[in-house]
């Protein structure tokens, strides 16, 4: 019975298997894995350990292991929290399924707000509003893909351009990301957006990319310019009602009202430029995979 | 245009160096973009250019000496490198 529950977990990583890690976490923090199996109970690896020096190596062996994993763990968790990063990641089917629908269809979705929970955001589990980065990455990968595949069913393709493709698309993101902190820093917006926030807003496109591609391969040109006006309108729609919620109404933050009249304006400028901006890049990254 | 990662980093160098090199006195100042003409009233709304003026400043304290290093790793990758 216990070895069924550790199948079972090691095949389900997003089950609730170990208790949250203290903090506000509204999430269970699976990454630590399974707890490890008791060695010595196993009759089938028991000849292993019979030897006490073989054992005592291991133990070792396993204690430096733990400290190197320890040491790793504080260093990456200077520059980057690592459990904000695990919050992006708190995804289920459910809610890549709703995510994806809203993507491409966002035109009767009423409720934009992004539901709080004691202060913390909801974790995407819970909350179709939040931003995650699951979707963002896996759209990432399968346009990478869906370009080699392009690409060779044209008779174009290398390895080099594969890696070509992604690291210009990488390079757009960073980009994107990067103009978007700096207007938004200039303009004094104070908004909850951290930068994880915006890699998930911009990753986003790439779900139009993938869709577009693909109408292209299937339809032809047709096919790809009708797949891209509709990806281009419901990405649009979707960051303008996304973005509005967090962007434009955090005024209601500041305490005095007078310094507010040029602001409005600005931010509705930065909110429109990037959903104007997706349109052109998804084009430019997809129009020479369909000619 | 195909990026490559190389593009980017040098792309970065090259703007933040160009950040760096923006002299206090020389110029800046010349073209009223000095440091000492930002500190404005203590509103909580700076406004674009006093931002823009903190963030060149804060941009050269910052980066000047991380630039020294990156630039003589640049400058002897490219000269045995090509």
């Amino acid at each position: 019975m216990d070895f069924q529950q550790h199948g079972y977990r090691a095949t389900k990583p997003r089950a609730r298997a170990s208790p949250p890690s203290g903090g506000p976490l509204l999430f269970d923090d699976t990454s630590s894995g399974p707890p490890p199996m008791n060695r010595g109970q196993d009759p089938g690896v028991g000849n292993l350990f019979a030897d006490p020096m073989a054992s005592a190596a291991m133990m070792y062996g396993s204690s430096l292991a733990n400290q190197g994993k320890d040491i790793v763990n504080k260093e990456i968790n200077r520059f980057m929290s690592v459990n904000k990063l695990k919050y992006f990641f708190a995804v289920d089917t459910r809610y890549v399924m709703k995510k994806l629908l809203l993507l491409m269809f966002p035109y009767t979705h009423q409720d934009w707000e992004v539901r709080y929970h004691r202060d913390t955001p909801l974790t995407p589990r819970h909350d179709v509003n939040a931003p995650d980065l699951y979707i963002p990455t896996m759209a990432f990968i399968t346009y990478i893909l869906l370009a080699g595949m392009a690409l060779g069913i044209q008779k174009r393709f290398s390895p080099e351009v594969l890696g070509l493709c992604a690291s210009t698309a990488l390079v757009w993101i960073i980009i994107e990301v990067l103009v978007m902190l700096l207007s938004l820093y200039l303009l004094t917006v104070h908004t909850d957006l951290s930068t994880f926030d915006l890699v998930a807003y911009s990753g986003y496109k790439y779900v139009g990319m993938i869709l577009t591609v693909l109408c292209g391969l299937l339809f032809g040109s047709d096919g790809y310019f009708a797949a891209l006006a509709w990806s281009s309108c419901a990405l649009m729609f979707f960051i303008v009602r996304s973005l509005k919620m967090k962007i434009l109404s955090s005024f209601s933050a500041d305490s005095m009202g007078v310094g507010t009249s040029a602001k409005p304006h600005f931010r509705l400028y930065i909110t429109f430029a990037l959903a104007a901006f997706q349109p052109i890049i998804i084009y430019w990254l997809t129009a020479h995979l369909v000619r | 245009m195909a990026f490559t990662l190389y593009a980017l980093i040098q792309t970065a160098i090259l703007f933040t160096n160009a950040i760096a090199v923006l002299h206090e006195e020389r110029f800046l100042s010349k073209i009223g973009w000095g440091a000492e003409q930002s500190i404005g009233g203590f509103g909580d709304e700076p406004g674009i250019k006093a931002q823009l003026l903190n963030l060149i400043r804060s941009v050269r304290t910052v980066m000047r000496v991380p630039l020294i290093a990156v630039n003589s790793v640049c400058i002897v990758l490219l000269l045995l490198f090509g």
